[in-house]
């Protein structure tokens, strides 16, 4: 549909990627601020006016740092990783929309080279149905799409499928490095990802379903089309927290850092890692960081729709606001999550995967199905939504309690 | 001796209610803490620019009393460095010059890097002549640079005396009263 365009689709790569790497890297100092703030502190402040500069002075320290292999590291994979974990999250940002967007016009159906036994009259109507959609088609080839590419069908898929493949970055990191802690980070890392890929790719099964499609300028637009209300978090509220919390998990921020975590690993599966393959895996993290801050809002808080600020006829400066505002919301978000709630044991990490993200997505899922399936309003998953959180409360409220483990040398 | 089964107490936790299993409402507790400090009144001190105010006690750089002559009080006694327990004081004693004492410290060495900066110079000084300041920012750059010897300690008290934070404490001492003019 959307034809492929070599200059525009290039410049907007170059900007997109600048822009994301620049805001990484000055995430790292709001992060330092927020958590200072958190404690009563006042943080990073001596580097240019209100310590702004600290990102480039950062950025030199990793330049001018030497440049280290560990000695039986496997050299390969070693210098692999980080390049790996870096380029799957700049990749999968590829299809993300960040500003005004709308979705390609839809054929008309049923084509009317199609139709055999039509009379002239309905040949007629088709024509001017024809017309009409190609002149669509035009305007909408005519206006700039924010998206590097945009009217990808497959869009959502497409992201899972490209950060499925980050973990193979943290894998081979802690792998090739040769050091217990960095194998011990990897294997954490391994099977948290994959454990919470499950209830991530599930939680949005309802989203899409509503949608009908898994192009993400359709799922803004569906969204934006029926205004404030129209916003999926307000139609499923539990599988946006259910999404954000695998999102955390994916991201390995903390509560869910376990493969980094430095009071048991030193630094996890970047122990052995230092200089600018370190700020690889770091730049890395929070390229994720804000990818998921994107998808959550654009699957669940109707993207750069906001109610009087700007609906779908509004022009493209407001909304890239309402949507860097948004984004910049959950961001903080996370870093507030961050300083908030502690590290969870292993077990405990595994236990709420399995245990509820899992059947609770589930059950969300059949929620949505039933719903559709009976044509009821939509409105109606809002109650069911939370009540199946507070059943599934009452479940553990009255579930048997953990044998106790026996003292040894009994 | 084993503890018998009738004098051991199980406690167990208590048991949770619906809303601490949802574990939202928790959540969500934390965040109200963590944001009531974000948006609350910082402690940090700027250093460089913000001089702490530290208790009058304080423990800081030793200083070489003067007497109102100018001249050392120390009479080179031994008892802050018989007294120190990290044994940094060095000195070496010499007939007095002057009339009224019969000896003087002829080198008088603290090894600043190896005090502990515990006072018990100061307490063991029976004529108040070694006192510690409320310097704390003392650096070096070589570990001889840390060797404060007599005439470095007596420019300490030349810097700290006048000033107002660090007046002459003790006055158990028989020698002259020394930089107090007015008493």
């Amino acid at each position: 549909m959307h034809d492929f365009q070599f200059w525009p689709t290039l410049i907007t790569i170059a900007v997109v990627f600048g822009i994301l790497q620049g805001t990484a890297g000055f995430l790292v100092y709001v992060e330092r601020k927020v958590c200072a703030y958190m404690q009563n502190r006042i943080g990073p402040n001596r580097v240019g006016p209100y310590g702004l500069l600290q990102v480039l002075a950062d950025v030199l320290k990793f330049l001018f740092k030497e440049e280290t292999l560990p000695k039986k590291a496997d050299k390969v994979l070693f210098l692999l990783a980080p390049v790996l974990a870096f380029s799957t999250a700049l990749l999968s940002f590829a299809v993300v929309p960040f500003g005004a967007t709308e979705p390609a016009p839809l054929p008309p159906t049923p084509p009317a080279a199609m139709m055999q036994s039509a009379t002239p009259l309905e040949k007629q109507q088709q024509a001017a149905i024809e017309t009409e959609y190609q002149k669509k088609v035009q305007e909408y080839r005519s206006t700039y799409q924010f998206v590097i590419a945009p009217n990808i069908d497959i869009g959502i898929l497409f992201i899972f499928g490209i950060s499925s493949l980050a973990v193979y970055g943290v894998i081979l990191g802690g792998w090739s490095s040769n050091n217990k802690y960095s194998l011990v980070g990897a294997l954490r890392a391994s099977a948290q990802i994959i454990s919470y890929e499950i209830p991530l790719g599930l939680s949005i099964l309802g989203v899409l379903l509503i949608t009908g499609s898994l192009n993400l300028e359709r799922i803004i637009w569906n969204q934006a089309e029926q205004g404030f209300f129209g916003w999926n978090v307000f139609i499923q509220p539990v599988a946006f927290l259910l999404f954000m919390t695998s999102a955390f998990a994916e991201c390995n921020r903390l509560p869910f850092d376990l493969p980094e975590s430095e009071q048991e690993l030193i630094g996890g599966y970047h122990t052995e890692y230092n200089a600018f393959k370190l700020a690889f895996f770091l730049l890395a993290e929070y390229v994720h960081m804000i990818t998921t801050s994107f998808l959550m809002v654009i699957l669940f808080f109707g993207g750069w729709h906001f109610p009087i600020i700007a609906g779908p006829e509004t022009g493209w400066f407001l909304k890239l606001i309402v949507f860097a505002g948004k984004v910049t919301f959950f961001i903080l978000f996370y870093m507030l999550i961050r300083w908030t709630i502690p590290r969870f044991r292993f077990d405990q990490l595994m236990a709420l995967a399995w245990k509820v993200l899992i059947p609770l997505a589930l059950a969300n899922l059949v929620m949505v199905m039933i719903v559709k399936e009976m044509t009821w309003p939509e409105w109606v998953l809002l109650p069911a939504s939370l009540a199946a959180v507070v059943v599934a409360g009452a479940f553990a409220l009255n579930a048997p309690p953990r044998p106790r483990v026996a003292p040894r040398g009994d | 001796m084993p503890i018998a089964e009738k004098d051991v107490t199980w406690v167990k936790p208590p048991k949770m209610g619906l809303l601490e299993r949802l574990y939202l409402p928790a959540i969500a507790q934390g965040l109200q803490t963590t944001l009531k400090h974000m948006f609350g009144k910082k402690v940090t001190q700027q250093f460089p620019e913000e001089r702490p105010q530290l208790p009058p006690n304080y423990r800081g750089v030793h200083r070489l009393n003067r007497d109102e002559e100018g001249r050392v009080k120390c009479v080179a006694c031994y008892m802050c460095s018989t007294a120190c327990p990290a044994r940094c004081i060095d000195i070496v004693a010499a007939p007095s010059p002057w009339p009224d004492r019969e000896k003087y410290p002829e080198v008088f060495v603290i090894d600043e890097l190896r005090c502990i900066y515990c006072g018990m110079c100061e307490q063991a000084c029976p004529c108040d002549a070694i006192e510690l300041t409320s310097l704390f920012d003392l650096t070096g750059l070589s570990r001889e640079e840390m060797m404060f010897d007599k005439e470095k300690l007596l420019s300490v008290f030349d810097q700290t005396a006048t000033k107002g934070e660090d007046p002459i404490r003790t006055k158990s001492g028989r020698l002259s009263i020394a930089s107090e003019p007015n008493v």
